[in-house]
């Protein structure tokens, strides 16, 4: 029996390291740079300028940029607010909209699998008297609507419900969930970092008040973000939580990062020409992934919905082996794993926990974020070689031999430590 | 992470990987760790019964880089002493070695752990049977 660790070759035009961890970051898009390198050295003017030309040009570009985004969404430009990205958007519009409609009720609904920066702002509330519903996921990562309509209530100001998840890729019935709110008379604020130029989301159809998105997930720069709000039907208002200079209509002061929101612009104006094109071809290179690592390895297991779902996730897990331990394997590949030893705190992925998997599920778990600059060959080969270092360490693996000799491994004492 | 060269060596030559026959009463078993917790240890010794010597000693982890290593360290270390001597390893010798940073250091202390548990295991096996024979009275309540 050989325990040799992979010897898996990269074939000619495969070049090393591969990046496949979309859902952290992308790659800036050679188009947005160059639409953004004037803005830092010769159109560098400070866009609330009032009375000279640097200020007017660079007060236009923010304004074309403030279209490009709004036209993606299905929003106008007013409607656009510029932020630092998707954490201080989505602390804005929770702790905004708490903020202003105080008199109207303290509930707040969320769900257990959001980003941190929503389910922690929204512990933040609770400490200051608001009730915080945290809603709970079925199976394939999607909430039940029913559960949604049983917890709104008369106290009920806010529903914020992420369009993508993060690390499974699932999308929840954004445009349902809209409806609802809206009969209710409750606003709806989404977290789309994940979905938005990835997949159609339009604040009309999908009846949402307030909208989160970054720019570095798709493809623009970092340190830029964007919040939607809706001005009418309902016209829905927010606390600025920033103090300044009243820039952004008075909702979020401080001089406008103009190069990084003409990025901003420029990677949504891409995404809404290059989307449909690009999820077709993402679709298929995850879905080549996936037929592959099938057919060759038992005992894998697909994490959240496979039928609503980002066209560049997959979430997988490869029971029996820690996923730190996979990594450390295909180390020429940029993943990421719900495994606790690769988390800051040594928990395994609470997402993977709120589907209901168990923690020897959410430690095997690896998140393969495909983007548009990868490859069928990129996917090929990182295919052989998760194939093959999981092969070498199940031959590793007590569990994976126990389970091979029948024994149920949940009838085994386990001594915790 | 970063990971030391013994590391890396380890988790792409692991030492003794396998299994030994469970019933033998050469034989000494730890089952270590949980699968919740992320690792599980199972390292195997067979000891000689003249000498005490353990003469072999095999393992598998399912587990993250530093938890192979370890245990695949292990192995190394035991085979060829005595049982006595074996016991004397501690998780700080592992940690040394493969200069795990301090995250990693819970592996070092499965893998003495599985050295104690499947020392424990053979004592067991063979002291229990001793045991049996000598007095056969304590038996009894």
């Amino acid at each position: 029996m050989s325990t040799v660790a992979s010897q898996v070759e990269a074939p000619a035009g495969v070049s090393l390291p591969i990046y496949m961890d979309n859902h952290a970051t992308s790659p800036l898009d050679p188009r947005v740079l160059e639409a953004m390198l004037p803005y830092f050295t010769v159109k560098f003017g400070n866009a609330a300028s009032r009375n000279h030309s640097f200020g007017w040009e660079a007060e236009q570009a923010v304004e074309t940029a403030r279209e490009q985004i709004a036209r993606l969404i299905g929003a106008t430009a007013k409607e656009i607010i510029f932020t630092s990205g998707a954490t201080e958007s989505n602390n804005l519009a929770i702790k905004g909209i708490a903020e202003m409609y105080r008199e109207r009720g303290n509930h707040i609904i969320t769900q257990v699998t959001e980003h941190k920066a929503v389910l922690d702002t929204c512990k933040r509330l609770e400490k200051h008297g608001y009730r915080v519903t945290y809603l709970p996921v079925k199976a394939d990562g999607l909430i039940d609507l029913d559960d949604l309509k049983r917890a709104i209530d008369d106290k009920t100001i806010l529903v914020s419900i992420m369009a993508a998840n993060n690390e499974i890729g699932v999308l929840q019935p954004i445009a349902e969930i809209g409806k609802l709110c809206h009969e209710k008379g409750v606003i709806f604020h989404t977290d789309a970092v994940q979905a938005v130029g990835k997949v159609p989301v339009n604040v009309i159809a999908d009846n949402i008040d307030v909208l989160s998105l970054s720019g570095h997930k798709i493809y623009g720069p970092k340190g830029v973000g964007a919040l939607y709000v809706r001005r009418r039907n309902p016209r829905v208002q927010i606390a600025a939580q920033i103090d300044g200079g009243g820039h952004e209509r008075g909702m979020r002061s401080g001089t406008l990062n103009v190069p990084g929101i003409v990025g901003l612009g420029k990677a949504c104006e891409i995404a809404q020409q290059e989307m449909a094109t690009e999820a077709a071809f993402l679709t298929g290179l995850r879905d080549r992934l996936k037929a592959k690592l099938e057919s060759e390895l038992d005992y894998v297991h697909v994490n959240g919905s496979m039928e609503h779902r980002l066209p560049g996730n997959l979430n997988m897990s490869f029971v029996y082996v820690e996923g730190e331990s996979l990594l450390m394997g295909i180390n020429d590949v940029a993943v990421s794993s719900g495994s606790a030893c690769t988390s800051a705190t040594l928990e395994p992925s609470y997402v993977l926990k709120a589907l209901g998997l168990g923690d020897d599920v959410a430690h095997s778990s690896i998140r393969f974020g495909l983007g548009r600059f990868n490859t069928q060959a990129e996917v090929d080969y990182v295919a052989a070689k998760v194939i093959d270092i999981v092969k070498h360490l199940r031959q590793l693996s007590p569990l994976y031999e126990m389970v091979l000799e029948g024994i149920d491994l949940t009838k085994i004492q386990w001594a915790a430590h | 992470m970063a990971y030391s060269d013994k590391v890396i060596d380890h988790y792409n030559n692991p030492r003794n990987v396998g299994q030994l026959d469970k019933s033998s009463t050469e034989v000494g078993t730890g089952l270590v760790g949980a699968p919740e917790c992320g690792d599980v240890m199972r390292l195997q010794i067979r000891v000689n019964p003249e000498t005490q010597v353990i003469e072999e000693a095999k393992f598998k982890t399912f587990g993250c880089g530093s938890a192979i290593a370890s245990s695949s360290l292990a192995t190394e270390w035991i085979k060829g002493r005595t049982v006595d001597d074996a016991m004397a390893i501690k998780n700080t010798d592992i940690v040394k070695e493969l200069s795990l940073p301090p995250v990693k250091i819970h592996c070092s202390v499965l893998a003495e752990d599985a050295i104690r548990a499947a020392i424990g295991d053979w004592k067991k096996k063979n002291g229990a049977a001793e045991t049996a024979q000598a007095t056969t009275v304590a038996v009894a309540h």
